[in-house]
């Protein structure tokens, strides 16, 4: 920055910038959904789709109406858990990418609900704990990799996501199936499905479960000692170790209650969402869960009630996605979505988005100025 | 179980090195100079979906060039968000791995059948026949580029300045290296190798593209990169030793005796994958400026 001699344009630049730094945290959010957006219109004009009609058409399907509202809820509460777990451990200084695989196992855990009959809440409840504790277990492994012979995460959570993928496969074909049909496991029974809350629509009671979980979070994290180190653990490992706070126990519990929170989301997809209420095989309602779950953490800047918002906008391109792929004469795939997610997730890497896109509007205009006709002649 | 079938499961495991060994070989080059990639997993599955695409077009070569290209450019985004702009390597990988899956899946609707697409064998690259039956001749490029690669760091004057680079940056911006452009070429050459070795899988081996055709191998070469402690002659061992327990669950799933269900056979090089990293880490030294963007004071 220079100091007084700067122009007028300068400071009204600065003064728009500072603004832009106020409102940092969501405008970035924004910015980078926006940016998603555009990259997902760009390739839709490529391969031959109209951009304007098909985003029009997830739009109509995500808000366009009551019914429409309610399923992009329900498509979010899963994304909801998964975004928690990535960003519980994130605050704690580590990469979990194992929630697929803590999803898949909660999700066969809590299938197992249908062996045994018990009153209606408390089928619910057992149903929740063994997803809950089957997620725990599941993410223990990676955890403790770390601790004790200091396994990256990132490597050993994907060699656990495949594991539990190949292991729930097997369950679901062999232990878990329907005697009736080879082609999914058992059914939950009714006294343990969460309650249908708008009749007709996908929405189910496990919105209170998603939505409790991340308030527990915030208060666990921001407003309780333990979520305090965890998260001072997160920023600075040496200063926290010097201040006396075990990283061993924070990783552990960061670890574990990430589990817990993709659990939970196996537990929402299989016991809260109409109509199968049962593993199919090859997971295709699971599927995938646990990495568009990265997405959302990312867009709700890793902070539990920031989460909310970006599953219910994720949630929404899920939901209008599969409205999206029926429209018109040439629908548009639903993994059109997956593609606007990663080139949002892209987009959240870069710091100070804000920031960069001024460079990036102004490295074209000096590229335009360069390449004009007008310019080369003055140069020359 | 005879000599033939032992035989068999050699030639596979050559084949199921090389994509190991190269986008490890490749990682190994950005990662000396400080920049820590994710986004292989993704960028092997592109690369495999664009390599069957060019060779549809114009044959084998222009396949494997294709996938280059695609890693190259995927990789160059990556390096410029990282590097220039000090982003998140991490989350930029990410990023980069969500958009594979959806990228490829949704190509592979618009070419027609959902998952799954067909090399046409005019754009196969055609095998070599060897004494030990069809081999690509891609296994001798992996076979040779951990050497080259060697050399490269070890004994030229750019290997020297990649690794200054990745073990003190700002040491080496004081003695007129530009950092950030180190790093954007290392990794872009990184991801050109990875590009190349998911053309690979579709053009010159499998000979189809699926939408989950990638199945963890980048991140087993991200594991290859940690077992090799950046050294590219371990790379093509861990190349190997991976390849070969990727091989043996195709083997074994081939034997007419099935005394185990398939799903835990798959699991198999997984579980190798964890068990030989976990045995190793802890006395690999990795650069110093690793995963750190570089920002002048």
């Amino acid at each position: 920055m220079t100091g007084t001699g700067a122009r007028p344009g300068d400071r009204l630049l600065r003064g728009v910038h500072r603004t832009l730094t106020g409102l940092h945290p969501a405008v970035e959010s924004v910015l980078a959904a926006i940016l998603g957006l555009l990259v997902g219109a760009v390739l839709m004009y490529i391969w031959g789709y109209d951009p304007w009609r098909a985003y029009w058409a997830l739009l109509k399907g995500a808000f366009g109406g009551d019914y429409e509202i309610a399923s992009s809820i329900a498509r979010g509460v899963p994304l909801i858990l998964t975004g928690l777990t990535f960003s519980i451990c994130l605050r704690a200084g580590m990469f979990n990418i194992g929630a697929e695989g803590q999803m898949y196992v909660g999700a066969a855990a809590s299938i197992c609900v249908a062996y045994f009959s018990l009153p209606h809440p408390w089928h619910l409840v057992v149903g929740i704990l063994f997803a809950a504790a089957a997620g725990v277990l599941w993410s223990l492994g990676p955890a403790l990799l770390k601790l004790t012979r200091g396994v990256s995460e990132v490597i050993s959570t994907i060699m656990f996501n495949w594991i539990s993928r190949f292991l729930v496969f097997y369950l679901v074909a062999y232990v878990l199936v329907d005697p009736r049909q080879a082609q999914r496991t058992v059914r939950i029974p009714l006294s343990a499905r969460f309650p249908i809350l708008v009749p007709g629509t996908d929405l189910s009671a496990a919105v209170y479960l998603a939505v409790g979980f991340a308030l527990f979070v915030y208060v666990l994290l921001w407003h309780t000692a333990v979520g305090y180190e965890v998260r001072a653990a997160g920023l600075n490992p040496t200063a926290a170790r010097y201040g006396g706070i075990s990283i061993k126990r924070t990783m552990v519990l960061s670890f574990a209650l990430g589990g817990v929170a993709a659990g939970l989301a196996g537990a929402a997809t299989t016991m809260g969402l109409p109509p199968t209420y049962a593993i199919i095989s090859g997971l295709p309602e699971l599927m995938n869960l646990g990495f568009d779950g990265m997405a959302v953490a990312m867009v709700g800047r890793n902070h539990p009630i920031g989460i909310l918002f970006a599953a219910l906008f994720f949630g929404g391109l899920n939901a209008g996605g599969r409205v999206m792929q029926f429209y018109g004469a040439n629908p548009v795939p639903l993994e059109m979505v997956r593609v606007v997610m990663g080139a949002i997730v892209l987009a959240m890497a870069i710091p100070e988005l804000a920031r960069v896109l001024p460079a990036v509007a102004g490295a074209a205009r000096g590229l335009v100025r360069t390449l004009s006709p007008k310019a080369r002649k003055e140069a020359a | 179980m005879n000599w033939s079938s032992i035989l068999d499961l050699l030639r596979i495991s050559l084949h199921a090195m090389v994509p190991i060994t190269l986008t490890a070989v490749g990682e190994i080059i950005g990662e000396t100079a400080g920049l820590f990639n994710i986004g292989l997993e993704g960028i092997l599955l592109i690369g495999a979906f664009v390599g069957t695409l060019g060779a549809k077009a114009g044959g084998p070569i222009v396949g494997l060039l294709a996938g280059v290209g695609v890693g190259m450019a995927i990789s160059f985004v990556f390096a410029v968000i990282s590097a220039y702009w000090k982003g998140t390597q991490m989350i930029a990988g990410i990023g980069i791995n969500l958009f594979a899956l959806g990228f490829v899946a949704f190509g592979l609707i618009k070419l027609g059948a959902p998952g799954f697409h067909a090399v046409p064998p005019e754009g196969q690259l055609a095998k070599l026949s060897t004494p030990m039956g069809a081999l690509s001749p891609l296994i001798f490029v992996a076979l040779v580029t951990p050497f080259l690669a060697h050399l490269f760091l070890n004994r030229t004057r750019a290997g020297l300045i990649l690794k200054a680079v990745g073990e003190n940056p700002e040491a080496a911006d004081v003695a007129g290296i530009d950092v950030n452009l180190t790093r954007l070429l290392a990794t872009t050459f990184g991801g050109a190798v990875a590009g190349l070795a998911g053309a690979f899988l579709s053009v010159a081996w499998i000979g189809s593209v699926t939408k989950e055709m990638s199945a963890g191998t980048g991140f087993i070469a991200l594991a290859t990169v940690v077992f090799s402690g950046l050294n590219p002659l371990l790379a093509l061992l861990g190349g190997f030793i991976f390849g070969f327990f990727q091989s043996l669950a195709t083997w074994i799933k081939t034997l007419p005796t099935k005394t185990i269900p398939w799903q835990f056979v798959d699991m198999l090089p997984y579980i190798v994958t964890l068990l030989v990293v976990s045995g190793v880490v802890g006395r690999v030294r990795f650069p110093k400026a690793l995963g750190v963007p570089y920002k002048r004071e």
